[in-house]
């Protein structure tokens, strides 16, 4: 591992890595499926001809960059995503340590939790816009619990799968109990965790938008919901396409931290 | 290796294992494993344990470690029973423990850091000394994964040895590797047993590794096990592969393998599969005394250069 690689950004690397074939690939395939999409929308084959051609849904695109709806809407969404996202992170990791590593907790609180985990955030929405003074606490109440039962599963799980060697030795070698949890056992659950955080945002990005659409007037989901009640197909393309490249980012966001948390599992 | 001075004094033990038994499982299902197992593991020697594979070797390992209790008997260390598991007694398993969110450094400093004993400059220096004697200077910033199975054992056994303890206990820890880097590691082995002296216990099932580091070996009876027999090694120390031809070493094996053919039959008698091995090892013995003498040189003079 070089010194570069290790502390910041080694820019030969990065160079290398975005003009590599696997990026060729990535932009021709992108550029072959836009063009595909033109020409059933041009030819009006059946079904698929009713979605608004790229060429139109890119002149909107042209008038959304510079509007600031459009990027209040980002804004919206990203706020209540990183907030519930943050909250699941700071509560699920504690609980899931202490879920996995005490049996006493683990007996009484994990039935409760197995009947609620099943739940769909999205069955959330009502009682939480009852509960929750605003729409907008409900809504990032929302996002919390789909990135939070992942979590606490996750690390559950890693928190019981530890290697016995590893304890074993680490006694062994004139452990307490406390460098036992801080030296052991948190950093051989932070593969789960780093698991739990990547799934979960996936998770989040769903929830939202969806809670949006119902209970919100701001963000991505509710600009898409908003466009095609207004009629204004373009734009319904344009909320996706921006869904998907919010949820891109945020994925990228988080496989940067892990690997950050997770030194040693980098392949090198 | 490197001639720098123990920055610390080695504290060496006696372990007396007495009448030891232990067995496994309740009622139709028990199974007897130790049966009055005695030995003694004297004070700055390095006693060898062999014996068929099965036999209760690793079920011994972890009662002189602490990880599990005997049925009856006792263990002591000068004296004193022992009783859990401490740094005062520590395993290197045959698997590798090493700690994979750990660097090579942070693993061979764990056990001074977290006992709090010594200052961070002495136990920091002494990890480097030891890092530099077993040759893993260079890759002391990097993770286990990152090395190879031989560094990998030897970051181990130098994780072990810088908390001086009073017994080191090698469970089989050079099995798994290829033949050259497992004859590497045990020069490595034999030059830091020699530098500092401890009490050791090495488990092994090769015979040949076990005669070319112990001052005695102590030859393990099929289960219920018990120790059969205690043949002192006279070979001089420092042990070099050349010996491995002498009269000395001939007649230690001969002795040997009589004793382990014994077991051999006994647990073929009782349908264990392992025994065909050391059936055919004994087979072998005859053709093989006359191709030892100079297949050993040629791999002493191999291992020489890759030393350097």
């Amino acid at each position: 591992m070089s010194q570069s690689s290790m502390y910041g950004f080694n820019w030969t690397k990065i160079r290398k890595k975005i003009f590599s074939l696997a990026t060729l690939r990535g932009i021709s395939a992108m550029v072959a499926f836009t063009v595909l999409w033109e020409l059933c929308s041009h030819f009006s084959v059946p079904i698929v001809g009713n979605v608004p051609p790229p060429s139109s849904v890119l002149k909107e695109l042209g008038q959304q960059l510079v509007s600031k709806t459009y990027w209040v809407s980002w804004v919206d969404s990203f706020m209540r995503i990183s907030i519930g996202f943050v909250i699941a992170q700071v509560l699920g990791i504690p609980l899931g340590l202490l879920l996995g590593v005490n049996r006493t907790a683990r007996e009484l609180i994990y039935p409760v939790f197995e009947i609620m985990r099943p739940v769909p955030p999205l069955a959330w929405v009502p009682i939480a816009v009852i509960f929750w003074p605003t729409n907008e606490l409900s809504m990032m109440f929302v996002t919390f619990l789909g990135a939070f039962f992942t979590v606490v599963l996750n690390i559950i799980g890693g928190a019981r799968s530890i290697d016995a060697r590893f304890i074993r030795a680490a006694y062994s070698l004139g452990s307490t109990r406390s460098d036992i949890f801080w030296k052991i056992m948190v950093p051989a659950t932070l593969p789960s965790i780093v698991v739990g955080m990547t799934v979960g945002i996936g998770i989040t990005w769903a929830v939202v938008v969806a809670a949006e659409m119902i209970a919100s007037r701001s963000g991505l989901g509710f600009l898409t919901w908003q466009s095609y009640v207004a009629g204004d197909y373009p734009m319904i393309i344009i909320g996706m396409i921006s869904i998907g490249v919010a949820g891109y980012i945020s994925s990228a966001l988080i496989r940067v931290i892990g690997s950050r948390m997770t030194p040693w599992l980098r392949t090198f | 290796m490197s001639a720098a001075k123990p920055a610390l004094a080695t504290l060496a033990s006696e372990m007396v294992v007495n009448g030891v038994s232990k067995g496994f499982g309740l009622g139709p299902l028990h199974k007897q494993i130790l049966h009055e197992c005695s030995f003694t593991l004297e004070k700055a020697r390095l006693s060898v344990m062999i014996g068929p594979s099965g036999c209760g070797k690793t079920t011994l390992v972890n009662l002189l470690a602490g990880y599990e209790t005997p049925d009856s008997g006792k263990i002591l260390i000068d004296g004193t029973p022992v009783s859990g598991h401490g740094p005062d007694r520590l395993v290197v398993f045959q698997e590798t423990a090493l700690f994979p969110w750990m660097t090579t450094f942070e693993n061979v400093s764990y056990g001074p850091r977290v006992q709090r004993k010594l200052s961070k400059k002495v136990y920091e220096e002494e990890t480097m000394r030891l890092l530099e004697l077993v040759g893993l200077l260079d890759f002391k910033d990097k993770y286990p994964s990152q090395l190879s199975g031989g560094m990998q054992r030897r970051a181990e056994l130098v994780r072990a040895m810088i908390n001086q303890p009073k017994v080191m206990l090698m469970d089989e820890p050079f099995r798994g590797l290829d033949a050259m880097t497992r004859a590497l590691m045990q020069e490595y082995y034999v030059r830091l047993f020699e530098e500092h002296r401890g009490t050791n216990l090495f488990v092994t099932s090769e015979l040949e590794e076990a005669i070319f580091l112990a001052d005695k070996l102590l030859i393990l009876t099929n289960k219920p096990a018990h120790v059969k027999k205690v043949i002192e090694v006279g070979l001089p120390r420092p042990r070099e592969f050349s010996m491995l031809t002498s009269r000395e070493y001939q007649v230690c094996k001969q002795e040997a393998l009589e004793l382990l053919h014994e077991e051999a039959i006994k647990s073929f008698a009782a349908g264990a599969v392992s025994s065909a091995d050391f059936l055919e090892a004994y087979a072998q013995r005859g053709q093989e005394q006359a191709v030892t003498t100079r297949e050993d040189s040629d791999t002493a003079i191999q291992k020489e250069e890759a030393l350097r």
